[in-house]
């Protein structure tokens, strides 16, 4: 037949069939600018309205993750300080915040959305500088979606009493909320939006390594002309979360974190009347099926685990790919690699920027080790990367086992553990087969197995055809040991009432 | 029907709509932005496609693919388009006034653009363009065929319209605006590329929604996919629509992160437009004087 | 000479994945009359009488979430008619723990209806717990209850059938499988329940009651790792906050209630046994907003 008879003269003159990603034409770099941005050489504690000087003294630095350069130094509040604020969160608790019309509590929470719409850019590059995430991501997803946030719960505020019928919803008092360090902006939204619009007050500290958004929403709060008292923010480590958790006047307790500390959170609170949500870690599972739209599920891989670095606790860190298909899915999975530009998180076409601390690089390079060691199969794309600041190439391991590891512990880096799979059966047993219990996506074109995997895999979001997608009206949260408690949509107003 | 290609994979809209907003968020500047302005340039099929075509329009048309811009200074070193697209009464003109020039005739023929005819006057068709001195071949698929399922008959009409090119490359338009959806398209294009098409192509400029940027990207897609079982690289040309230059930059962004550098040339990727030249070189001459340009000073043939 | 027949007494045992075994500790206590008198001896169920039943109401969990709705809507309400028609013997048996007939007529009638309401419930929650989620983005998205694992349960010490009821029904309506610890000082009724529930259509290990000491068990109930969520109505502090600090080995979601609240009858008690998937999905849309309309 002719056409195969062209095709098979025209295979012999290329017989490499390499695709070269890189080559003559790259892009120049394309650096967001910081001109206009402004970060103060200290920030004091939100505390009452106003910015004041912790009691204790002490001020720790916060750095660029991605140059290392000390961006400003922050208060490191003591137990004092977190009674100070929590003394003012209930005051204004007591004296005008519960006192406000529901209604007028949704207009402040509106004021809130539209001022970060107003200041997104300055928020999304000093999201960036601080925490190392690509500014790609900060400007399209962290501060879009943390004003939009804001602007959803506003608008529960005067409906409360439909949201749960047959009950008269009220406020617990003073909300104690403790963030990461992944999405700064975003979980600061998260925590304050649904708390504020319910009619708590907020006492909120923001991770140590990435404190700069959550005072520049202090400062944004503040000329908002929120009473004073009702957001306070205490910048600090463990010990200023642990007395915000302690202490006595706060009746709720809100945290994202790692499942270790969830645990501790947990034990810490028990007997006291505190209400608590944890949205702790995950080991989700990805899972496509050889009739799977192939190129979207790849996609969907790259964004699964190496969106933020992977420092995401929905990350799709297990990928199942059913036997027809591995070859193929992991071919374009390299590829698909080759054109992640890996790099300055300012440059607009940074795919992967900085690991937001030292320490997170060195336990990602760590459990690299300890995947090399169990033998897994290591892969790593040709990228270079910074000399200088904390930066991980994207990698996988293929061939692993489920009694590997890096296929059991969460690794919260650009790391994948690729198995592959046969039956169903066999893949929903595999996926499940792990304490934590937060996301999972299904890649398949047949919809009657989808619906059979999302409502037997034990997870709180599943993605279907799609994976790390958000939205304020969507609730998000875990099963098992990755927490409990849904953030976002209606059943994100429910940790923050009482009947 | 042994022939036809495997299984083609199934193609989620919404994925492939995102993964071109990704695309579209990339940033191109200075050096890398002059590199690509001039290499759309040198990719262009510029294209006339009318009933009211004359030779002397088509003259003009082969003459400004040869002169793009003569007012820009000489050290910019502008490339000339990499083709001409007629009509197949119009090659013999064309190819008589590129002559001595690298730029290319390509004639559209197989009863273009809708494709209604029986298969023996499609073949007549291309000869006679072939026969008049086209280099390239843009032929249309029976979208009929395509949307009741006959993939065998728009197999078959591809390798025999393949057979009449001779030495001429054979461009494969598979109109996709007609298509249903992104997994026929991505099934035309593999049926096209087994068949032994050298390029496929979009659209036919005819028909609304011409070439879009999930469309392309899903033939690309196709393409790659070709070239890992077979090793055998084949082109590709969007076509209709594409005016500006971001766009252009656009899809030059997405061959570079779904191909490579090895079709980043116009052997393997060509833009079907009319338009789009005087915009690139309205870009180009912006960066190069730093002034934003008027289209006055830019000849429309 | 006049022979008086000598009743049979039953021998109360444990309910444990649809069988009805003595403790495997061989431990008994006695349960008295207020005067004092023995009514019978209670099994003094241990720590692995409690592991082999979360075993049971783990192996039985997948199959009953699974089943529709509406089946275990009709299983529950057959447990109802089952109670209806048995409704003397628990009367009796309430009666003999030292309630007046009024109180334990109405106490049965009660847990008769409690069990009618929430079976009711079994296919109707999700409609009101679920919802669609208006997202930005062109994705088919929506939030329904999932049934959340094994429940470890802590009956209220009165009400030692109403109370016990209520304390696992909305649990096991939801789908979820449970293991209880009946009243200490009334915990023959439950074991009179469990006969019922027997008789009834329930799939064994669904619903798995122990008797025993809160005191002794506490900690079993509340560490165990198999265990999803723990439920308790009894208001010892000292207990309940070891209780809740033991839980945190597993992140065990925990529900210290007061004793009156497990013989409400309302969803926001199912709403508590269930976790919240949200699902997305893509929706294609050729052509834009404009086609179709």
């Amino acid at each position: 037949m002719a056409n195969t008879k062209n095709i098979k003269q025209k295979a012999n003159s290329t017989p490499d069939r390499k695709l070269d990603f890189n080559g003559d034409w790259s892009y120049a770099p394309s650096l967001e600018g910081t001109e206009h941005i402004k970060i103060e050489k200290r920030y004091g504690l939100f505390i009452d309205g106003k910015f004041s000087a912790p009691k204790s003294g002490k001020y720790f630095a916060t750095i660029n993750p991605a140059t290392e350069a000390k961006l400003s130094e922050v208060a490191d509040a003591s137990a004092a300080d977190v009674d100070l604020a929590v003394k003012a969160a209930s005051r204004a608790y007591e004296k005008s915040w519960s006192k406000l019309r529901a209604a007028e509590r949704g207009k402040y929470l509106y004021r809130i959305a539209r001022m970060i719409q107003e200041r997104a850019r300055e928020f999304a590059v000093i999201e960036t500088m601080d925490g190392g995430k690509p500014i790609r991501e900060s400007r399209d997803i962290d501060v879009p979606l943390a004003a939009n946030h804001f602007f959803y719960y506003a608008g529960w505020a005067d409906k409360l009493e439909y949201a749960f019928p047959g009950k008269k919803p009220a406020p617990i008092g003073v909300a104690g909320q403790i963030i990461p360090w992944n999405f700064p902006l975003l979980m600061a939204a998260w925590k304050i939006a649904p708390a504020l619009a319910t009619g708590n007050t907020v006492v909120l500290k923001p991770a140590e390594t990435t404190p700069l958004t959550a005072l520049k929403l202090a400062e944004l709060i503040r000329d908002c002309d929120l009473p004073p008292g009702v957001v306070n923010i205490v910048t600090g480590a463990g010990t200023t979360g642990a007395a915000i958790v302690q202490h006595p006047s706060i009746h709720k307790i809100a945290f994202t974190g790692s499942t270790d500390v969830g645990k501790l959170i947990q034990k810490s609170i028990a007997g006291s009347d505190k209400k608590l949500t944890l949205e702790l870690g995950g080991k989700a599972a990805n899972i496509i099926f050889e009739d799977a739209p192939l190129d979207q599920a790849v996609e969907g891989i790259v964004n699964g685990i190496f969106f933020n670095q992977g420092h995401v606790c929905c990350a799709g860190s297990r990928l199942f790919v059913q036997e027809a298909v591995i070859e193929t899915v992991v071919a374009k999975l390299k590829d698909r690699m080759e054109s992640l530009i890996v790099g300055n998180p300012l440059d607009k076409n940074t795919d992967i920027g900085a690991i937001n601390s030292a320490s997170q690089l060195k336990t990602i390079q760590q459990y690299i080790q300890i995947g090399k060691k169990e033998g897994a199969e290591f892969y790593q794309s040709s990228c270079t990367i910074p000399a200088k600041g904390f930066f991980c190439k994207p990698t996988l391991f293929l061939n692993v086992s489920q009694s590997h590891r890096i296929a059991q512990e969460e690794i919260f880096g650009p790391v994948l553990a690729i198995q592959s799979f046969r039956t169903i059966e066999e893949v929903i047993e595999k996926a499940n087969n792990i304490p934590y219990g937060l996301s999972a996506g299904v890649w398949t074109d047949k919809g009657s197995k989808i619906f059979n995997l999302t409502s037997r895999l034990r997870a709180g979001v599943v993605w279907a055809n799609t994976y790390n997608k958000f939205d304020p009206s969507s609730p998000f949260g875990g099963y098992k040991e990755s927490g409990f408690g849904r953030e976002g949509g209606l059943h994100g107003l429910y940790p923050y009432v009482k009947f | 029907m042994q022939y036809l290609p495997p299984k083609s994979p199934s193609v989620d809209q919404v994925g492939a709509e995102e993964k071109v907003a990704r695309i579209c968020s990339r940033s191109i500047k200075k050096d890398s932005k002059m590199y690509a302005l001039k290499m759309a340039l040198n990719m262009i099929d510029l294209t006339t496609l009318e009933g009211k075509d004359t030779e002397a329009k088509v003259m003009q048309m082969c003459y400004k693919a040869m002169h793009l811009h003569d007012q820009a200074p000489n050290n910019l070193n502008l490339p000339t388009v990499a083709a001409v697209c007629v009509y197949p009464v119009f090659v013999a003109t064309a190819k008589k006034t590129l002559n001595g020039s690298t730029v290319k005739v390509a004639s559209v023929a197989t009863a273009f653009p809708s494709g209604q005819s029986p298969i023996d006057v499609k073949i007549r068709d291309t000869q006679f363009a072939v026969e008049s001195g086209a280099d390239e071949v843009d032929m249309v698929i029976s979208r009929g065929e395509m949307l009741r399922g006959n993939e065998s008959y728009v197999f078959d009409e591809i390798a025999a319209i393949k057979e009449a090119c001779g030495q001429a490359r054979l461009k494969v338009i598979l109109e996709t605006g007609e298509l249903n959806n992104l997994d026929m398209v991505r099934r035309a294009a593999d049926i096209a590329m087994y068949a032994g098409a050298d390029f496929i192509k979009t659209s036919t400029g005819k028909i609304s929604p011409a070439a879009t940027m999930p469309v392309v990207l899903t033939m690309l897609e196709a393409i790659r996919d070709f070239y890992r079982a077979t090793g055998v690289m084949v082109g590709m040309k969007p076509a209709g629509g594409i005016s500006n230059s971001k766009t252009a930059l656009h899809y030059l962004i997405m061959v570079k992160e779904t191909l490579g550098q090895a079709w980043l040339n116009n052997n393997w990727f060509r833009f079907g437009a009319s338009s789009l030249a005087n915009d690139l070189l309205m870009q180009i001459m912006k960066e190069t004087s730093g002034l934003y340009q008027s289209a006055d000073y830019f000849s429309k043939d | 000479m006049m022979m008086e027949r000598i009743p049979v007494l039953k021998t109360y045992k444990l309910y444990i994945g649809g069988q009805f075994p003595r403790t495997e500790s061989g431990r008994f206590y006695a349960v008295k009359t207020s005067a004092g008198k023995l009514l019978a001896n209670a099994c003094l169920a241990s720590r692995k009488d409690f592991r082999n039943a979360v075993v049971a109401a783990r192996t039985a969990f997948g199959s009953w979430c699974s089943r529709s709705p509406f089946n275990r809507s009709q299983i529950l309400y057959r447990l109802a008619e089952m109670m209806e028609s048995r409704k003397s013997q628990l009367t009796e048996e309430l009666k003999s723990a030292g309630y007046t007939t009024a109180k334990a007529e109405k106490e049965t009638d009660d847990a008769i209806d409690l069990v009618v309401h929430y079976s009711g419930w079994c296919d109707k929650y999700h409609q009101f717990m679920g919802t669609v989620n208006p997202v930005s983005s062109s994705h088919f998205n929506f939030s329904s209850p999932e049934a959340m694992g094994v429940m470890a349960v802590v009956a209220p010490e009165e009400a030692p059938l109403v109370g016990l009821l209520g304390s696992f029904i909305p649990a096991i309506a939801g789908g979820n499988t449970a293991v209880v610890l009946a009243s200490e000082g009334k915990p023959l009724v439950s074991m009179t329940l469990a006969e019922i529930i027997h008789a009834s259509d329930f799939p064994a290990g669904v619903i798995n009651i122990l008797t025993g000491q809160l005191s002794e068990l506490h900690g079993w109930m509340a560490s165990h790792m198999d265990v999803n969520a723990l439920i308790c109505f009894r208001n010892d502090a000292t207990l309940t906050k070891k209780m809740a600090e033991l839980a945190s080995a597993n992140v065990k979601r925990t529900f210290f209630h007061p004793a009156s609240k497990a013989q409400e009858q309302t969803p926001y008690r199912l709403a508590e046994t269930q976790e919240i998937k949200t699902t997305w999905h893509p929706i294609e849309n050729i052509g834009g907003a404009k086609a179709g309309y």
